[in-house]
């Protein structure tokens, strides 16, 4: 049934959902944003600002400040000031309330905060709308309660902050990312110099009005928008304490060689090409929709994305006809539309990248695959794209695409599947796909992947670590293993 | 649509080759259908397929020919005061109310479906069923809707399970068969999912979850899990069966997810009464305030609505 149409039977009409956009009448965008900087938005000391623009329609959004070394140094100097002053020794349960409040707040806004999301980053709605935003929300509440319990966390150890943090974030989740990396380092008492992806800095903004709200003592949290150049002052300012970062593997490279040789302490997140398994005895019909999950949640644009499939042979065929079937249902379109499964991605320079990567496999002899459906005449769009025929040799199959392309392989037995998937430079997560329980303990044990997820794909938790293996970064995020980046522990 | 193939030979389906369902992951599909937001035209639409998708019932042991007559006329004539609105796809009723049924729709286009089979609990001897089955088509039924052996089921007894439903339908011959698996007694979803196998290999046109005496009932996930044993067996066969969720969808909110759900699994071709019905006793009126609610924007009170 996977390819032709069904003729329809008597009485039957198509029936195809009228458009349901969400309302975007209750935010108000202001034309230009400037920088977060001490508990006050000032003007770049540059003067520029630079354009950020919905991928959806390609229209600007707003004009958002062109942060550059100066404007760096000045957050930082805001943020040691914030340190020695007030943040480090206040006391903590004092800190957890101020966390407690920012969650509130982002909580209370969360309706302008998704939309703002979808217009600037081209999510769909409904994923800003059910995970971004609550998500984001839930793991600020959950590093408010550790601020006062640190002593617990690490037990027998006196816990220290470290000082003043630089972070930088990348576009694919923009305030998620914001708030998994500031909800740690605020409980554990540093300060905070937060530098948003260029493409997706409006909720990064939006967070800076909020932390105003909040009372948040001046200069505990700056925000400061820009390029790499701000980014790489960040990194290279000698009164920065420590680094962490979430982005591409070559930028985290670029970091790990400019920390070499400094007091500073770093955890990178990178990139991930991450390995789907479906063994034969699994649930086809549930695996099937772990693997659209795994793929195209947020178009692909996941570090964790379950991008190379793995199929056992005997259910080849069985898994691919019913893929193709279940991504031909798949809307993609609007993101703002709450039927829209598949939105924008979130630059042209991306969708670039994704078609250089198609063009590759193209030539590399694999069969791509992609349903019909029409995609909006303007904005940045790539339907749900597979590919057979694939070898691990394939560059398709090495590279992290970071689009809503999967690449389809298939295995006989256990372990060639494990060695095939712990082939790669990466190891951020992997998906395991059986009714036996057995097996879902012997496979992940022997998978190098930070994050294994048995019969799911791409579910978080603020309570569970996240992290890579190899060139997938190092350093955890989220649970009580997040926290430790940020302390220096002492004997007691 | 390919046309139904005559099923002179009935081969018992290969159970060890199904696949099993993951509870947690088809909780999650469902709730993804639950999130779409049907509005418009689209609505509008959906309305008005829902009423025409209606097997109206009363199944009591108090049914009397004056209430059967009395639903009927409902069946035909949901709401007069609006023209234009479908009448519903059936009336289903108990083997003897089947000729009073029959005399009220007549040609009107409303079908008459009774349930036989010792209905509900199916705890008869086969010839007894076989007898119940014939009664009914004689009465004048257009379609039956018989209940599966569940304590035959559940004691691993398939093939006899495959042999009763293949029996009633050589008695049904052109009558349309639905066959009611009553999910809520074979509670788990790998069982729902090889109760459909058996029933659609031994010759159902349709399938149906529940008898509406037991609860749960029509749960999203036991009807995506029939729908996605009605597209394998699509697939394998080129034949179409029919789906017939009943008991507890009562609001019109419920019944367009449940057409989301089929239109996102087996296709718009599903989509008309000959392949879905809802069996109810009360969505009728829910969706018909619904429809009153699109089309002149003030959603009236119940008193508005005959209640039968």
């Amino acid at each position: 049934m996977a390819e032709k149409k069904h003729k329809t039977a008597k009485g039957a009409i198509e029936w195809d959902y009228s458009p349901a956009l969400e309302s975007t009448s209750h935010v108000q965008l202001k034309d230009r944003y400037d920088l977060f900087i001490g508990g006050k938005f000032v003007k770049p000391s540059s003067g520029l600002y630079f354009d950020t623009i919905n991928p959806a329609n390609e229209e600007k959004l707003a004009e958002v400040g062109h942060g550059n070394a100066a404007d760096i140094d000045k957050a930082v100097k805001a943020a040691r000031k914030a340190y020695n002053e007030v943040w480090s020794i206040m006391p903590a349960k004092e800190r957890a309330k101020y966390i407690f409040r920012i969650a509130r707040i982002m909580q209370e806004r969360a309706r302008e905060f998704a939309v703002v999301e979808t217009l600037d980053a081209g999510k769909t709605i409904r994923e800003a709308r059910d995970i971004d935003i609550p998500l984001a929300c839930n793991h600020l509440f959950y590093y408010a309660g550790w601020a006062d319990k640190l002593e617990y966390a690490f037990p027998n150890r006196s816990v220290r902050s470290l000082g003043v943090v630089g972070q930088i974030i990348p576009w694919n989740f923009p305030l998620l990312m914001a708030a998994w990396k500031i909800g740690p380092a605020l409980a554990t008492g540093n300060t905070i110099v937060l530098k948003p992806a260029e493409s997706t800095p409006l909720t990064a903004l939006l967070l800076a009005e909020v932390i105003k709200e909040s009372g948040l003592p001046e200069g505990v949290v700056n925000i400061v928008t820009g390029f790499g150049d701000a980014g790489a002052a960040l990194v290279n300012h000698p009164d920065v304490n420590k680094i962490a970062f979430t982005g591409s593997t070559n930028v985290g490279k670029l970091i790990q060689q400019a920390v070499a040789g400094t007091k500073k302490k770093v955890t990178l997140e990178l990139g991930g090409k991450s390995a789907n398994i479906i063994f034969q005895d699994a649930a086809i019909d549930q695996a099937v929709e772990g693997i659209v999950n795994g793929i195209f949640f947020n178009q692909g644009h996941v570090c964790c994305a379950g991008s190379r499939l793995f199929l056992q042979e005997p259910v080849y065929e069985e898994v691919l006809r019913k893929l193709k079937d279940r991504i031909q249902t798949l809307i993609v379109g609007n993101p703002l539309d709450k039927n829209t499964d598949v939105g924008a991605i979130n630059s042209k320079e991306q969708l670039d990248t994704i078609h250089k990567y198609l063009k590759i496999g193209k030539k590399e002899g694999a069969e791509m695959y992609q349903p019909e459906c029409p995609l909006p005449a303007k904005g940045y769009y790539c339907p749900p794209t597979l590919f057979t025929n694939v070898a691990q040799s394939s560059i398709i199959a090495q590279e992290e695409i970071f689009g809503p392309v999967l690449t389809i392989q298939t295995f006989r037995t256990v372990d060639e599947v494990i060695q095939k998937a712990n082939n790669s430079p990466y190891g951020l997560a992997a998906g395991i796909w059986t009714e036996k329980g057995s097996q879902i303990f012997n496979v992940s044990s022997r998978l190098r992947a930070g994050v294994i997820w048995a019969n799911t794909y791409n579910k978080f938790d603020p309570t569970s670590p996240f992290g890579g293996y190899k060139e997938s970064g190092f350093g955890r995020e989220g649970g009580i293993h997040g926290l430790a980046p940020y302390v220096k522990l002492e004997a007691l | 649509m390919k046309l139904k193939k005559e099923k002179s030979k009935l081969v018992f389906p290969d159970l060890s080759s199904i696949p099993c369902i993951d509870k947690v992951g088809v909780e999650e599909r469902v709730a993804r259908f639950q999130t779409r937001s049907i509005k418009d035209a689209s609505k509008e639409q959906a309305l008005r397929m829902v009423l025409n998708m209606i097997d109206l019932t009363t199944l009591e042991g108090k049914d009397t020919p004056q209430k059967v007559k009395q639903m009927c006329y409902k069946a035909m004539h949901l709401h007069d005061a609006h023209p234009g609105l479908p009448s519903v796809a059936a009336v289903c009723v108990y083997p003897s109310m089947v000729a009073v049924a029959k005399k009220e729709v007549q040609d009107s286009g409303v079908k008459v479906a009774s349930v036989s089979t010792a209905f509900p609990s199916g705890q008869a001897p086969l010839s007894i069923k076989l007898e119940d089955t014939k009664f009914a088509i004689d009465e004048g039924a257009d379609e039956i809707d018989m209940v599966i052996s569940r304590g035959k089921f559940l004691s691993g007894e398939y093939q006899y399970v495959f042999d009763e439903i293949a029996a009633i339908k050589e008695v049904c011959g052109k009558v349309r068969l639905k066959v009611i698996l009553e999910t809520g007694e074979l509670i788990t979803l790998d069982n729902v999912r090889k109760a459909s196998e058996i029933a659609m290999y031994a010759g159902a046109d349709f399938i149906k979850t529940s008898t509406g005496k037991i609860q749960p009932a029509a749960t999203m996930q036991v009807t995506y899990t029939m729908l996605c044993a009605i597209k394998d067996y699509y697939h394998k066969t080129g034949i179409m069966i029919g789906m017939k969720p009943a008991g507890g969808i009562s609001t019109a909110k419920l019944s367009i997810h449940n057409l989301v759900m089929v239109k996102e699994v087996l296709g718009s071709a599903w989509l008309t009464n000959e392949y879905f019905r809802f069996g109810a006793s009360s969505l009728a009126n829910d969706v018909l305030m619904q429809v009153l609610k699109t089309e002149t924007g003030i959603y009236q009170s119940a008193d508005y609505f005959s209640i039968d």
